[in-house]
């Protein structure tokens, strides 16, 4: 079975992002950059399936500059097989990326698919269910288990409520969840032996698919900013601030 | 033209992001419409009938919507989204994993968990794990959204007298299946609805301890949460974790208890009205965001608390 998974470049989770003087944008001039960590937990599920004897090839996609390279290599590091870059200037709009990697996966037929839930930058979370719907394939969102197994896969997902379990018929797409597996680091030579894993580069045009703005980014703000409170000396003082300062008692 | 609402439900009772989610959807002007898709939902559309500022309610009742599975569901919403200026669902689980197949299917974008309307076409929404606010103009013609609950007030469950039309639609993709679920039961309110949350982290060193979060929580009837870092651990289900990929909580009293503030437990709960924080470690960046800071071991502290109130 062919496993392929998506991995989008992203600020690196501990940074604390700063909004640019002229509000156009956030200023990500200078700052870490790293596989965003729901993709690194979907690469990680896949390099599994593959030690399972259960896939046979993990082929990871990155939509974006040619930075994103960077991470295409670090998932052939932690153990996929061979990368695919999609140049585009920016990451474009989800729309267009889910348009892309359907393109994608009708010439490399892959019978599952792993994505990140979320990619931490945007907060979006919508990229593989607008991908399962053009593609009409099954969607398994929010995954915390999966296992694959006669010509299914089944899928245990965190939800509001507690976990849901579905099964999908195959091909189907997954998107992981925190508690879906714990990545591995990549090991120096593992890393090395990445760096000789093909990568082939496309562009949209090669797709023909045409990169379109659904949407128009007016500006962004700082969040407003919360006051700085007080230390309290005692569970008594709290207890009498709660009461009669703040009066939420 | 109208705008459609999605409505969040167990088949028998609307759930309160619902509401939330009308409020939304009334600042972006129109007629407003309700879908109700489940089985044998009659019970959660008469409710919708009930909420205020709502039009008509439409109410696709068949055996292939009973567990809202996305592949099924979505069809549906975007054969009826067709005719709608705006298609409007809370962003609960429920609703991000069927309205992006909503947008695709459309062909538009989402916008994602909106904390304000500007105008019809205008909306802002967090990323960055709320450290950017983003000001959003959708160029699309069906304004495909999801809508943060705590950032709207819930609309008046009571009052509305709409007319409740039946959708004879079925879509049943027959891909997939539901399998089964783990719910969590208790009598607390529910996190994202609750006036005051008590959420512990890994501070609390094991799930037992939950027990004393648990005794302040009865006194103040309040919901309990918890950090990544304590579900990750297995101290607690996955369904407690407040933060920028768990769930986003604004009560009026937010008491974080063995929790150090990382930026993604802060992207859950800032926009509480008041913040208190204890913790052992005087600089925890938790100390920054909160009104009121206790430096003290929890283990002393919480009981204390629990006592004195
Ligand atoms: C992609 C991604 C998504 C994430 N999403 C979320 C999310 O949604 N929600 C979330 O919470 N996190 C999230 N995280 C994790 C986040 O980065 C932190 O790791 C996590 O919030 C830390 O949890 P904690 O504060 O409980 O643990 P720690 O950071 O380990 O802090 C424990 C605190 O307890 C205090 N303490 C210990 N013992 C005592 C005692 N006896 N008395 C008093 N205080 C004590 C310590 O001083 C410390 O400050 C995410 C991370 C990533 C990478
Ligand atoms: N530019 C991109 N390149 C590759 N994968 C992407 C890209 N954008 C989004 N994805 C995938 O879609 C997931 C969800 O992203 P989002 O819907 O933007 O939150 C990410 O975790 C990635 O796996």
């Amino acid at each position: 079975m062919k496993v392929l998974v998506t991995v989008k470049r992203v600020i690196d989770y501990n940074v604390k992002v700063r909004v640019k003087s002229d509000n156009s944008d956030v200023d990500l001039a200078n700052v870490k950059m790293a596989l965003n960590p729901f993709c690194e937990i979907a690469v990680e599920e896949a390099v599994r399936l593959k030690e399972a004897g259960t896939a046979s090839e993990v082929v990871v996609v990155s939509i974006g500059p040619k930075a994103c390279q960077e991470q295409i290599r670090t998932a052939l590091a932690l153990g996929a097989d061979r990368g695919i870059q999609i140049e585009t200037e920016e990451a474009p709009e989800s729309l267009s990326v889910a348009k892309l990697l359907a393109k994608v996966i009708d010439e490399e037929k892959p019978e599952l698919i792993i994505m990140g839930k979320q990619a931490i930058d945007s907060d979006n979370n919508q990229t593989g269910q607008m991908l399962a719907a053009l593609l009409d394939m099954p969607q398994g969102t929010f995954a915390s288990e999966v296992k694959v197994e006669d010509g299914k896969v089944s899928v245990t997902r965190e939800v509001d409520g507690g976990l849901q379990t579905v099964a999908l018929n195959l091909p189907a797409i997954v998107t992981t969840d925190l508690r879906l597996n714990e990545p591995r680091y990549a090991s120096l030579p593992n890393i090395m032996k990445a760096k000789r894993k093909p990568l082939d580069v496309k562009t949209p045009a090669d797709l023909g698919v045409e990169v379109k703005a659904h949407t128009k980014l007016l500006k962004v703000t700082p969040p407003a900013e919360r006051q700085a409170g007080i230390k309290v000396g005692s569970v008594d003082e709290l207890v009498e601030k709660l009461k009669n300062e703040a009066k939420v008692l | 033209m109208a705008i459609l609402v999605i409505a969040e439900h167990d088949n028998s009772t609307l759930k309160g992001a619902t509401l939330n989610a009308v409020t939304a959807a009334t600042q972006m002007g129109g007629d407003l419409h309700v879908l109700v898709a489940g089985a044998g939902c009659g019970a959660a559309a008469e409710a919708a009938a009930q909420v205020a500022g709502v039009s008509k309610v439409l109410v696709a009742d068949a055996a292939a919507y009973e567990h809202q599975l996305a592949e099924n569901v979505s069809k549906l919403i975007a054969e009826l989204g067709k005719d709608y200026s705006h298609v409007v669902s809370p962003a609960t689980t429920t609703g991000k994993n069927v309205m992006p197949r909503v947008a695709a299917l459309l062909d538009v974008a989402q916008v994602s968990d909106i904390t304000a309307v500007e105008s019809a076409d205008t909306f802002q929404r967090p990323i960055y794990a709320g450290n950017a606010i983003a000001t959003v103009q959708s160029l699309d013609a069906i304004k495909v959204i999801t809508v943060r609950g705590t950032a709207f007030d819930a609309a008046a469950a009571e009052g509305g007298s709409a007319a409740v039309e039946a959708v004879d639609s079925v879509h049943d993709a027959g891909v997939s299946s539901f399998v089964g679920e783990e719910m969590a039961v208790s009598d607390r309110p529910e996190l994202t609805a609750a006036s005051v949350v008590i959420s512990g982290g890994r501070g609390m060193g094991n799930g037992e301890n939950f027990a004393m979060l648990e005794k302040v929580a009865d006194k103040l009837g309040a919901a309990v949460g918890a950090s990544r870092a304590a579900v990750d651990a297995g101290f607690v289900p996955n369904d407690m974790q407040v933060g920028q990929t768990g769930k986003i909580v604004a009560p009026e009293l937010y008491i974080a208890v063995g929790i150090s503030g990382a930026i993604q437990h802060l992207a859950g709960m800032k926009d509480s009205k008041i913040i208190v924080a204890i913790n052992k470690d005087e600089e925890a960046p938790i100390f920054s965001v909160a009104d009121y800071g206790l430096v003290a071991d929890l283990f002393e502290a919480v009981p204390e608390l629990e006592q004195k109130l």
